[in-house]
């Protein structure tokens, strides 16, 4: 598809993305002008202030944005996931560069006018409001140009919170390699940085009062798109539904195809059920466990042997039913939260070989590709040659030894594997493209890789309050098989078809 | 007879680590023009802001109208008093206009009255209301702009000026021009004024009294004709630059 086609066919939702960044950006940079300039003029007047209250929104601007999130997201009113820890987070960032400015604005009023104002009988007020703020504002606009060029940019990651803007592209882009929504996502945040820093550029102008006026028509013009601007967000701002929370499901994902997958599974019986859906898909790293413990996400799909090493804390051992019971009664007894029946397929790791060859040499384990090994060359993902259930107690478990083993991008070694350039690989087991490229899965006859069983974590309190929950996760238990999973996977990935599609038609063949 | 409209009793003002004015003893009579003559450092600035509040005495008492400065409400006090600055401390951002009517503004005079005061002030000190009005001060040349000071020091009728060397970053010709005129206005208007300046040539045509000040103190204080005889060194030594200069031009 080229990216002119993909635009056409993705305009309404683009839109909608831009939408979201702008007002994001907007609500967040009114907030940070609402504290951030009256904190600047109290600096100019109490001078032991200046130095600690620069300090902290100082440090503010240097911790990450990823942590900062993560840091926020158990936070009570101001935390949990969506678009308010994305605007607390963004005006945290803006603050620096307007109070740094309105400081420096202020200060830097020549004294002869300050003094002369004085002198003419101005009290404190007139000659902050109509002396000083007029003369400093050039420089205050040129901090809050700065701030809103920052935003636009550091708004992307919000994506990654759940608060939707042009990241969601981005992100999906770099998880799915499609060049297309990279460049959307991120060209649309490059023109919306450029135009809003030519805008407030425009504005900034107006207040430079030792040049030579321009003319009025220039003023006027400038003016009127800034306020078409204005107006624009706020009605777009004010026209977003909002569905009241009475019976309200808030379901999650983690960042990657599957996941959003599963979860629209549940999202869509829900409401089928008459239920009220709010989706927070594509959350990174560990969001969407602490949204789950904090209440903000009623549930999320979940491996169990993911909860067993990276939340529990446990070393990974090979029994599923062990892992599944412990995993159960851990998160009962520690978050409160219930672990439905399995849904009947796994994503480990699979070790795969071509199709054609496994039939040649009649292979079905992966102990009968040990005799081979030795003629074989090995491609790996950098995530397998470094976990702890990985490379290294994989080849000593079948005592394994290959010609040669290519450490590579995990997405390229199912490419690579078809067209001959390596003869192994350790790819994900529901990758959807294992059917369509021939390839074969080596059975992990002596139980080598830790159970990762796909299961959906759910806040026991929701099972209460919405009892239909219970049912549709009864219905989902052993439902979805390997082979499915896989297809199910291409049909987004490999198809590049709408999951919301995907999943409706899947569960009417299913009769869900 | 009239009261002093200012008047210094043993006025000294220091800052943590040097005296600025010390032991300070002097009139202002109503009407007069009273020139403060001295080079830079010697007091004389700091003398003015003295007489609106703009600084406080370390000791000693400045009354205005008999009134301590302390005892007045500063914002009332320097309403009273005109005050002219160096390329007149107009405000950028305002028109000519409205940095003319800024104390009638202050005051809260009706519209009406405040633009005919302001039309009135433009054309006392030379300039066209009609073409300068509307305009901002860096659409006026330097000479102009001091104009302006002046016109705004006078817009709400205070019966006191001060001018802190009011037409020192003009040129030779323009200056020599404004002080002549100013004079003139001085005189017609019956203001009391106290100017402040390093130029012993403008001190000989603009003041009925000159006071000489040094290193924080009055030296003498005469009439241009008394202070010409004066065998002060200091005087002197003013009165020999104006004579070189005098040679030169």
């Amino acid at each position: 598809m080229s990216f002119w086609q993909f635009l056409q066919a993705n305009w309404s939702e683009l839109l909608l993305l831009v939408r979201q960044h702008i007002v994001l950006v907007f609500v967040s940079i009114l907030i940070a002008v609402i504290i951030g300039v009256p904190t600047g003029i109290i600096l100019t007047r109490y001078r032991v202030l200046r130095s600690p209250v620069l300090g902290v929104a100082n440090v503010m601007q240097t911790i990450p944005s990823l942590a900062l999130f993560g840091f926020l997201i158990p936070l009570p009113f101001i935390g949990g996931i969506g678009t308010r820890t994305a605007l607390v987070a963004l005006v945290l960032y803006s603050l620096l560069p307007i109070i740094r400015n309105t400081v420096t604005g202020i200060l830097n009023v020549d004294p002869n006018v300050r003094e002369a104002a004085v002198a003419m009988g101005m009290t404190s007020g007139q000659v902050l409001r109509q002396v000083e703020l007029p003369l400093a504002m050039g420089v205050i606009v040129t901090g809050i140009r700065v701030a809103t060029v920052i935003a636009v940019g550091v708004t992307t990651i919000a994506a990654a919170v759940g608060a939707g803007g042009l990241g969601v592209y981005i992100f999906r882009g770099l998880r799915q390699y499609d060049n297309n929504l990279l460049l959307a996502g991120a060209l649309s945040a490059a023109l919306l940085a450029l135009a809003a820093d030519f805008l407030l550029g425009v504005v900034e102008r107006q207040f430079s009062f030792e040049t030579k006026p321009k003319s009025a028509l220039v003023r006027k013009l400038a003016l009127a798109v800034a306020v078409v601007l204005v107006i624009g967000s706020v009605v777009f701002w004010l026209g977003r539904s909002t569905p009241s929370s009475k019976s309200r499901i808030a379901v999650g994902s983690k960042d990657f195809t599957e996941s959003a997958l599963l979860a629209e599974i549940v999202a869509q019986m829900l409401e089928e059920r008459g239920v009220s859906v709010e989706r927070r898909f594509e959350l990174g790293g560990n969001l969407p466990h602490e949204a789950l413990v904090a209440g903000t996400l009623d549930l999320y799909p979940e491996y169990t042997g993911t909860s067993f090493t990276a939340i529990l804390q446990h070393a990974p051992i090979t029994d599923p039913r062990a892992v599944y019971d412990q995993v159960k009664q851990e998160y009962a007894d520690r978050f409160k939260v219930a672990v439905s029946q399995p849904l009947g397929f796994e994503n480990t790791f699979a070790i795969l070989v071509r199709g054609e060859e496994a039939r040649r040499l009649n292979l079905k384990t992966i102990s009968n590709a040990a005799t081979e090994a030795p003629r074989w060359r090995a491609g790996f993902g950098q995530d397998f040659m470094s976990r702890a259930d990985g490379y290294p107690g994989f080849s000593k478990t079948y005592g394994l030894k290959f010609a040669e083993v290519r450490e590579m991008d995990l997405s390229l070694t199912y490419i690579a594997l078809s067209s001959r350039q390596v003869d192994l690989i350790a790819g994900n087991s529901t990758e959807g493209r294992i059917p369509t490229l021939d390839l074969f899965q080596l059975a992990d006859d002596r139980r080598y890789f830790p159970p990762y069983e796909a299961v959906y974590l759910v806040r026991q309190d929701s099972l209460t309050r919405v009892p239909a929950l219970q049912e549709v996760l009864g219905k989902l238990a052993n439902a979805i098989s390997t082979d499915e999973m896989r297809r199910l996977n291409y049909e987004i990935d490999g198809q590049k078809r709408d999951p919301k599609e995907v999943v409706k038609e899947w569960l009417k063949g299913k009769g869900f | 007879m009239e009261s002093p409209l200012v008047q210094f009793h043993n006025v000294t003002y220091s800052l943590p680590n040097t005296t600025i004015i010390s032991d300070l003893n002097l009139t202002v009579e109503r009407g007069e023009t009273l020139v403060l003559l001295g080079e830079s450092g010697c007091g004389k600035t700091t003398t003015l802001k003295l007489i609106n509040r703009l600084l406080t005495p370390s000791s000693g008492q400045v009354q205005v109208e008999r009134k301590s400065t302390t005892a007045w409400d500063p914002i009332e006090l320097r309403r009273r008093i005109g005050y002219v600055i160096q390329e007149g401390g107009l405000f950028p951002h305002f028109t000519i206009a409205r940095n003319v009517g800024l104390v009638p503004a202050l005051l809260g005079w009706d519209t009406a009255r405040a633009n005919e005061r302001v039309r009135e002030m433009l054309n006392l000190v030379g300039l066209d209301p009609d073409r300068f009005a509307e305009r901002y001060p860096r659409e006026l040349s330097g000479g102009q702009r001091q104009r302006v000071g002046v016109a705004r020091a006078l817009a709400a009728d205070p019966p006191l000026l001060l001018l802190d060397e009011p037409f020192g970053a003009l040129d030779p010709l323009t200056r020599a021009s404004l002080q002549r005129e100013f004079a003139e206005l001085a005189v017609r208007l019956g203001k009391t004024a106290v100017l402040v300046t390093h130029d012993v040539r403008e001190a000989m045509i603009l003041g009925q009294r000159i006071g000489l000040m040094h290193k924080g103190q009055l030296l003498l204080l005469e009439s241009p004709e008394r202070f010409r005889a004066s065998d002060h060194p200091q005087a002197r030594a003013y009165l020999e630059t104006l004579n070189v200069n005098g040679g030169a031009s």
